[in-house]
């Protein structure tokens, strides 16, 4: 079984250890020599061999990059640090709901669970729900990469909140755990939000684990499908920055709510701005809905 | 129709044919998240000793999803050969395994009888067998094909070149390219899966692949994987095209949500072959198909995900492709939870696309959210290696940063052609060869400097020391 928290690592004195990060290769490898090809893509090119296998080197980083992308699967959301990170932006009430999945291997199974309220939940929001409807409501999940959530969930809030309008009634943020994309239309229903964007870990890349989504879904209710959101993909520092990825999801958000649509009928026309590195993945696989 | 089986006191009722080729499934995720998996082993077993009895004829009388809602089944029912069949039409599935698994059932008699086999009975019968028992009926399945090189020829491990990138920069998928071919891939074909479905960037994606074809005369074909009806478009527009791709499915109404039919399909094949682009041989198409694709579109009707997955063979085999694909892991673990179901679903795949007459690959692959990793996959690639795989893909460092997931590298296909002897498409070796990428012993060599691909790179790299 994957961990579902992270080991122990101080029965150990640190100055009593010896510092191995330098180890060497010693020159049994044959190095590629068109390693400068590397500068055009991140793509594993020219990782040389030994025989015509991967040198140990090589064998050891995809490991390692393989581990990252499983714990930002399998480790789950610190869902009181989020939450108490998303008070200290000021203003905002904060509300904890759980889908139908109540493990990390059942989520993983059954994507139809993902996508529903657990019972406590809908009474948390039945509670909280407020007289007059939610302009825009922000609900952050973790989906299939804690660590996207964990990392950049915090100052993507701090971005769309300053960049919203400040007519805008938007005064609760809902953290939401074991969650799939359309879980957003059953808390958004509930509450009674005109629009919904849920910001939800990605299926994570070898080379990019902490990759955050945002689906903006206008009159969103239980049953909307892929057809009526919007996607913005791929937000992390290496890719797409919070400031560009906020400007872009509230450009959205006005369009739809101008069009009183979201989805294939809203094309997004924001790219004003220049957009950095990584394009998206455009085939996201049924585990993401 | 519905069976019945008994084991000792109990007795197990099954409501018609689907129903007991999907309780006789080996356990998967996707089959019971869809519901129809057996509840308990021995449900299981009732329903493989249930499925054992029945004759292949049935097959025949009682489509499992009904002809007149589905052109699939109709494609099925219409062009399968009486002929063919007469040889084992009077077999049940238990005496099918046997007869395939019979010395006397050579590769010849495998051809002779591959278009009276339906994709049900390929199904059907791969249900009752070991994975040794798919390895070693596939091994006696011989298919050819032929467009600038021969494909499937035996002792031969071709490998599609998988050179991807998240922008599609130029640079960054010549880059790729060159990587694989100093690596002795791409014999299978080039095939890039592109971020965008522009047409004039998909254009100058084909004209990218093109030109390195061209300028190192390689014996190889290139492919751009969008949808096949931008691929139409692009070929009245004179684009260089040398495989058309798809996607497909075994349910008419799965391929509906994939946006084609097999008017379309026949279309783009029919454009593409008058082309006339092939040296060696006209097998025009590339399709990708993969277990879950008709589940994940609600198009299953209650049919099995492997079942559905051979269905889908019938559709590609109707088309004689160069290459057929099934991309066994990236659907994610709600259809294939682990290395276990994952190495099964490859195996059963490969068995059937090659009992059904098909040239098919497997993308060997997992993503970060399935229980599998790198062990798992070579155990399934060296299986498929013995078993005479037609195809695997080659990425740099089995890493695709495209599409995010975990596929065979370059390096793992040289592991499989070497430790299983198996040399790339005949022509293709006689270039790498030519090249001096490979010995004249057929070992491929480490690259120096001096090197002639490194020393007229592609015009996308030239600028680079």
């Amino acid at each position: 079984m994957p961990p579902t928290s992270k080991p122990p690592n101080d029965c150990v004195d640190s100055k009593q250890a010896q510092d191995v990060s330098h180890a060497s290769e010693a020159s049994l490898v044959h190095a590629d020599p068109w390693a400068q090809l590397k500068s055009f893509t991140k793509a594993r090119i020219a990782l040389g061999r030994v025989g015509s296998s991967l040198p140990t080197q090589e064998v050891l980083d995809f490991s390692l990059s393989h581990a990252l992308a499983r714990d930002a699967v399998h480790l789950a959301l610190d869902v009181d640090t989020l939450t108490a990170g998303i008070r200290a932006i000021g203003g905002i009430d904060v509300l904890q709901v759980h889908s139908r999945a109540p493990d990390r291997a059942s989520y993983l199974l059954r994507p139809d669970w993902g996508r529903q309220l657990d019972e406590a939940s809908v009474d948390v929001l039945k509670q909280a729900k407020l007289p007059s409807a939610v302009d825009l409501l922000i609900v952050v999940g973790d989906g299939l990469s804690s660590l996207a959530t964990q990392s950049h969930a915090i100052p993507l809030l701090k971005a769309i909140y300053q960049q919203a309008p400040h007519t805008w009634q938007m005064p609760q943020v809902v953290v939401a755990s074991q969650a799939r994309v359309a879980l957003a239309d059953d808390i958004a229903e509930t509450l009674g939000a005109r629009m919904v964007a849920m910001l939800i870990g990605e299926r994570p890349g070898l080379s990019s684990p902490d990759s955050l989504g945002i689906y903006l879904t206008m009159h969103p209710k239980r049953g909307c499908s892929d057809a009526d959101r919007n996607c913005i993909s791929n937000v992390r520092p290496d890719g797409l920055s919070y400031e560009a990825a906020a400007h872009k999801l509230l450009w959205l958000a006005k369009e739809a709510q101008r069009l009183n649509l979201s989805g294939v009928g809203l094309k997004d026309e924001s790219d004003v701005l220049s957009i950095q590195a990584d394009a998206t993945p455009r085939i996201s696989p049924p585990a993401m809905t | 129709m519905a069976y019945r089986y008994q084991v000792g006191v109990q007795q197990y009722l099954f409501a018609d044919l689907k129903t007991v080729m999907a309780k006789a499934s080996p356990a998967r995720s996707g089959d019971f998240l869809a519901g129809v998996a057996a509840e308990t082993y021995v449900e299981r077993m009732a329903a493989r000793m249930c499925l054992a009895a029945i004759p292949l004829k049935q097959f025949l009388q009682e489509p499992l999803i009904a002809y007149e809602a589905d052109e699939v089944t109709r494609l099925i029912i219409d062009t399968h050969d009486a002929q063919a069949f007469a040889e084992i039409s009077h077999l049940t599935v238990a005496d099918f395994r046997d007869w395939l698994l019979q010395d006397s059932t050579d590769t010849a008699t495998l051809q002779r009888v591959a278009k009276g086999i339906t994709p049900e009975m390929a199904a059907a019968v791969s249900k009752l067998m070991r994975n040794q028992d798919l390895i070693l009926v596939a091994k006696k399945c011989s298919v050819v094909t032929a467009f600038r090189n021969t494909i499937g020829l035996d002792g031969r491990l071709s490998v599609r070149l998988q050179p991807n990138h998240p922008t599609d920069d130029a640079r960054g998928i010549a880059a790729s390219i060159l990587d694989g071919l100093l690596y002795g891939a791409g014999d299978a074909v080039i095939g890039i899966n592109p971020a965008t479905d522009n047409l004039t960037a998909l254009m100058d994606l084909y004209y990218l692949v093109d030109e390195v074809i061209n300028q190192y005369a390689i014996p190889t074909q290139s492919c751009i994987l969008t949808h096949v009806t931008n691929q139409i478009q692009l070929i009245e527009k004179g684009t260089p095209i040398d495989l058309v791709f798809q996607s497909v499915a075994g349910t008419e109404k799965t391929n509906t949500s994939f946006g084609i039919n097999l008017a379309i399909l026949r279309e783009a094949h029919d454009a593409a072959q008058s082309l006339k682009r092939g040296t060696v041989g006209q097998n025009v198409m590339y399709f990708e198909t993969g277990q879950g694709s008709a589940l994940s579109a609600n198009a299953n009707f209650g049919v099995d995900q492997q079942t559905c997955e051979a269905r889908a063979y019938a559709v590609a085999r109707h088309f004689s492709p160069l290459l057929t694909n099934t991309v066994v892991g990236f659907i994610g673990p709600e259809y294939l939870y682990d290395g276990k179901q994952i190495i099964r679903a490859g195996l059963e795949d490969h068995f059937c696309g090659k009992l059904l007459g098909l040239p098919i690959g497997c993308d060997v692959c997992y993503t970060n959210h399935a229980e599998a990793d790198q062990d798992d996959m070579d155990t399934l690639m060296t299986l498929l290696g013995v078993a005479g795989i037609t195809f695997i893909m080659g990425i740099p460092g089995a890493d695709d940063i495209m599409l995010n997931y975990q596929t065979t590298s370059f390096h793992d296909a040289l592991y499989l052609r070497k430790s299983l002897q198996l040399q790339p498409a005949p022509e293709f070796e006689a270039w790498l060869k030519r090249m001096l990428i490979m010995d004249t012993h057929g070992v491929v060599q480490p690259i120096t400097a001096a090197h002639a691909l490194l020393q007229n790179k592609p015009r996308q790299l030239m600028n680079v020391s």
